[in-house]
């Protein structure tokens, strides 16, 4: 009762600017393609009528001395759900925010299917944002929060309270419309943020970690709910995290960055599966980096011993990397690419058990059927096809 | 060991009783003492010499209210209305000045803050009678100020740009500046900018982003800031003499004139009290209001 008080203040105000003129210009977003009537849209499956490739050539940013974003050139297809994943720090908040428009880059250019969004400010790109920390306007209820963006564009009211009611229901808040943010859980006010970005149909969403503020369970599931939501509404997704589990579950494709940079951009599982650098292939699964020296075709000097590649590589001393799920162990020595070495350490972890071998060290996942005492000596099997050959 | 024993209801009580003890006799000695003989004085009389006389009567009430020897005359009832006219208008003047102001504050390095911050409050260390009679200097005929207004034809050359209406607002905003900034600049301070961010990002127009996202915010600081600008304001009498005029009269200036020349010490007094509780009531309403606002 004391929220609606402090709405009725603003509301008076608005009326106030109302009264005197002082409104934006009514239709001054640029919005392709967007004609209102989403939940007809959204209904039969088609998507919007008109969809862009997001393209960004060459974005450069520079906080004084410090170089956030370093030439990114990337594009995402219209209706693909992309991941940006790195470490802290490596510019992917930088870059969700300049394409969201809050932030200008001093290289490189933002574009939508042709058109130039470089110079458009932020509040009329047809790109909405789920912040972090979510940003609900404290004073608004749930209904006003998620019919914000659509009165702030004038749209009149019958269209507003149908794309507020589908928005409410589209994610399950049905029933929380009168409440406020303060009165909300984490994962409400989640969803809550969600809605008030789809309901503007934007062309692409951006999320900068949103799911940071959830406890593991409930994340597993908005992961889930996130991933069903973008197939069924077929807009572009573009998901800022550093949790490589969150990229795999939910994204068409990983942009992996790093200092600024992309280091590989792929389907989950080739970032996954064939990493093309040492950084890549240790933040994604924490693979098993091995120094290796070629001595013959396809074959390499390691510290455990010689070993056989699928291919030659292209360099005379490099890397390989092998994930630990990949490695056999075993107490019979393999056709190939078999290496004897001792069991440092060894973890149950339930479904598998975790060994820590020498020389390495290498990381292995065995199946618990076997016991490993620590001290044992026994078989590895790195098979060639596992192992992958890394640029650097 | 256990010490619980020293946070005992009742030792706590004693103790909160002895600190603020201090408090208290400070409020009675300096705040309800003279407010009792404000009260008992106001239904007194004076005689010819301005010497109070013992005897009760509402007669300074009526004279308040306008019925004089004359008959009813309307004067007092304007005297209040214009005085919340202009400390209106200078409220509004100076949170209207003290937004950009608090903004550009916040907005600058840490070093720089201070500097700016010591620049808004400085002025209020001085006197205001002297920041008056330095205003009046500012806005005399010979200077830039009344040269530019006469170029312009607001006023005929080589007069000063005093007194008038607009030189009291002058005065009073820049009076009233320093508190409107400071409540201001510390709600700006800590503002949470992903909202504003959010406004923009939901298609707001910047008057839209400053009533939907940064008033809400500020709207603490806001109700701090009207407070200490507009009771002040209304009693005001220094500025609105100086600059005003003789015909420019405040509730202040009919207060200042009965304990002054008139020295009619009982009528100032029931001017004093209906000011005191007229701001009281206003207080009040306006609290009421506030509370809501601030809780969300
Ligand atoms: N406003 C700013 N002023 C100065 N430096 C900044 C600013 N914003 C970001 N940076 C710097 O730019 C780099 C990239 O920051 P950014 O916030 O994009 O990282 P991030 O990848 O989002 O990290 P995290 O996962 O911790 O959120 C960092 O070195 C950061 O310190
Ligand atoms: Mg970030």
């Amino acid at each position: 009762m004391a929220a609606g008080a402090g709405e009725a203040v603003v509301g008076c105000f608005r009326s106030m600017l109302a009264a005197v003129g002082l409104r934006g210009q009514p239709g001054a977003v640029e919005v392709q393609g967007s004609t209102g009537g989403m939940p007809g849209k959204v209904g039969d499956e088609g998507g919007p009528a008109v969809s862009h490739d997001l393209n960004i050539e060459g974005i450069s940013k520079y906080f004084g001395p410090v170089q956030a974003l370093a030439g990114v050139t990337f594009t995402v297809k219209a209706g693909e759900f992309v991941t940006l994943l790195g470490p802290s720090g490596c510019g992917k908040t930088t870059l969700l925010r300049i394409i969201a428009g809050f932030e200008r880059s001093d290289e490189g250019h933002v574009r939508l299917g042709e058109r130039l969004l470089d110079d458009l400010p932020a509040n009329r790109r047809p790109v909405n944002t789920v912040f972090q920390s979510y940003a609900l306007f404290p004073h608004l209820s749930v209904y006003a929060n998620i019919a914000f963006g659509l009165r702030a564009r004038h749209f009149a009211a019958a269209e507003v309270d149908k794309r507020v009611e589908f928005g409410l229901g589209m994610l399950q808040l049905d029933g929380l419309a009168e409440r406020y943010p303060h009165q909300l859980s984490g994962g409400q006010k989640q969803r809550v943020a969600l809605a008030r970005a789809l309901v503007n149909e934007p062309e692409v969403l951006l999320l900068d970690e949103p799911m940071s503020a959830l406890d593991a369970k409930l994340r597993a599931e908005v992961q889930i709910e996130m991933r069903r939501l973008q197939r069924k509404l077929g807009k572009t997704f573009i998901l800022v995290t550093h949790d490589q589990d969150e990229a795999m579950t939910v994204s068409d494709r990983i942009l992996v960055m790093n200092q600024g940079r992309i280091e590989q951009i792929g389907t989950s599982s080739e970032v996954y599966e064939k990493p093309r650098n040492r950084f890549v292939a240790e933040f994604l699964g924490a693979a098993n980096l091995i120094p290796a020296e070629l001595v013959g075709p396809r074959t390499v000097q390691t510290a455990l011993g010689m070993l056989e590649l699928r291919a030659d590589p292209r360099w005379e001393r490099g890397t390989l990397a092998i994930h630990p799920e990949r490695i056999e162990a075993r107490r019979t020595p393999p056709k190939s690419n078999g290496v004897r070495v001792r069991v440092k350490d060894a973890v149950y972890r339930g479904d598998h058990v975790e060994l820590l071998v020498e020389p390495g060290p290498l990381r292995v996942q065995a199946v618990p059927g076997i016991n490993f005492e620590i001290g044992e000596r026994l078989w590895l099997e790195l098979p060639a096809e596992r192992l992958e050959v890394l640029l650097d | 060991m256990w010490y619980g024993h020293w946070v005992s209801r009742r030792r706590l009580l004693g103790r909160a009783t002895s600190l603020i003890a201090s408090g208290i006799l400070w409020l009675l000695l300096f705040l309800v003492l003279p407010g009792v003989v404000l009260v008992v004085v106001a239904f007194m009389s004076r005689d010819a010499d301005g010497q109070i006389v013992w005897s009760a009567t509402t007669e300074n009430f009526r004279r308040l209210l306008g019925f004089g020897i004359l008959g009813w005359s309307a004067d007092n009832g304007w005297i209040f209305l214009r005085s919340l006219w202009v400390a209106g208008v200078t409220t509004l003047v100076a949170v209207g000045l003290a937004y950009p102001t608090a903004f550009f504050i916040a907005a600058s390095s840490p070093r720089l803050r201070y500097v700016w911050l010591s620049l808004v409050v400085v002025p209020m260390c001085t006197n205001l009678v002297v920041r008056t009679y330095a205003w009046e200097l500012l806005l005399s005929p010979q200077l830039p100020p009344s040269m530019f207004a006469a170029w312009l034809g607001l006023i005929e050359p080589g007069r000063a740009l005093y007194p008038n209406p607009g030189a009291v607002y002058v005065g009073l905003a820049s009076t009233a500046l320093p508190f409107a900034v400071l409540p201001l600049y510390t709600n700006v301070e800590r503002l949470d900018w992903a909202i504003v961010e959010a406004a923009e990002d939901l298609y707001a127009s910047r008057t839209r982003v400053f009533f939907q996202a940064i008033l809400p915010q500020t709207l603490p600081g806001l109700s701090v800031a009207v407070i200490l600008t507009f009771v002040p304001a209304c009693g005001m009498f220094v500025i609105t003499d100086r600059l005003g005029g003789s015909n420019f009269w405040l509730v202040g200036n009919l207060i200042q004139q009965q304990f002054g020349p008139s020295r009619d010490i009982p009528y100032g007094s029931a001017v004093c009290i209906v000011l005191i509780v007229l701001t009281l009531l206003g207080l009040y309403l306006y609290r009421r209001r506030g509370k809501a606002i601030e809780l969300v």
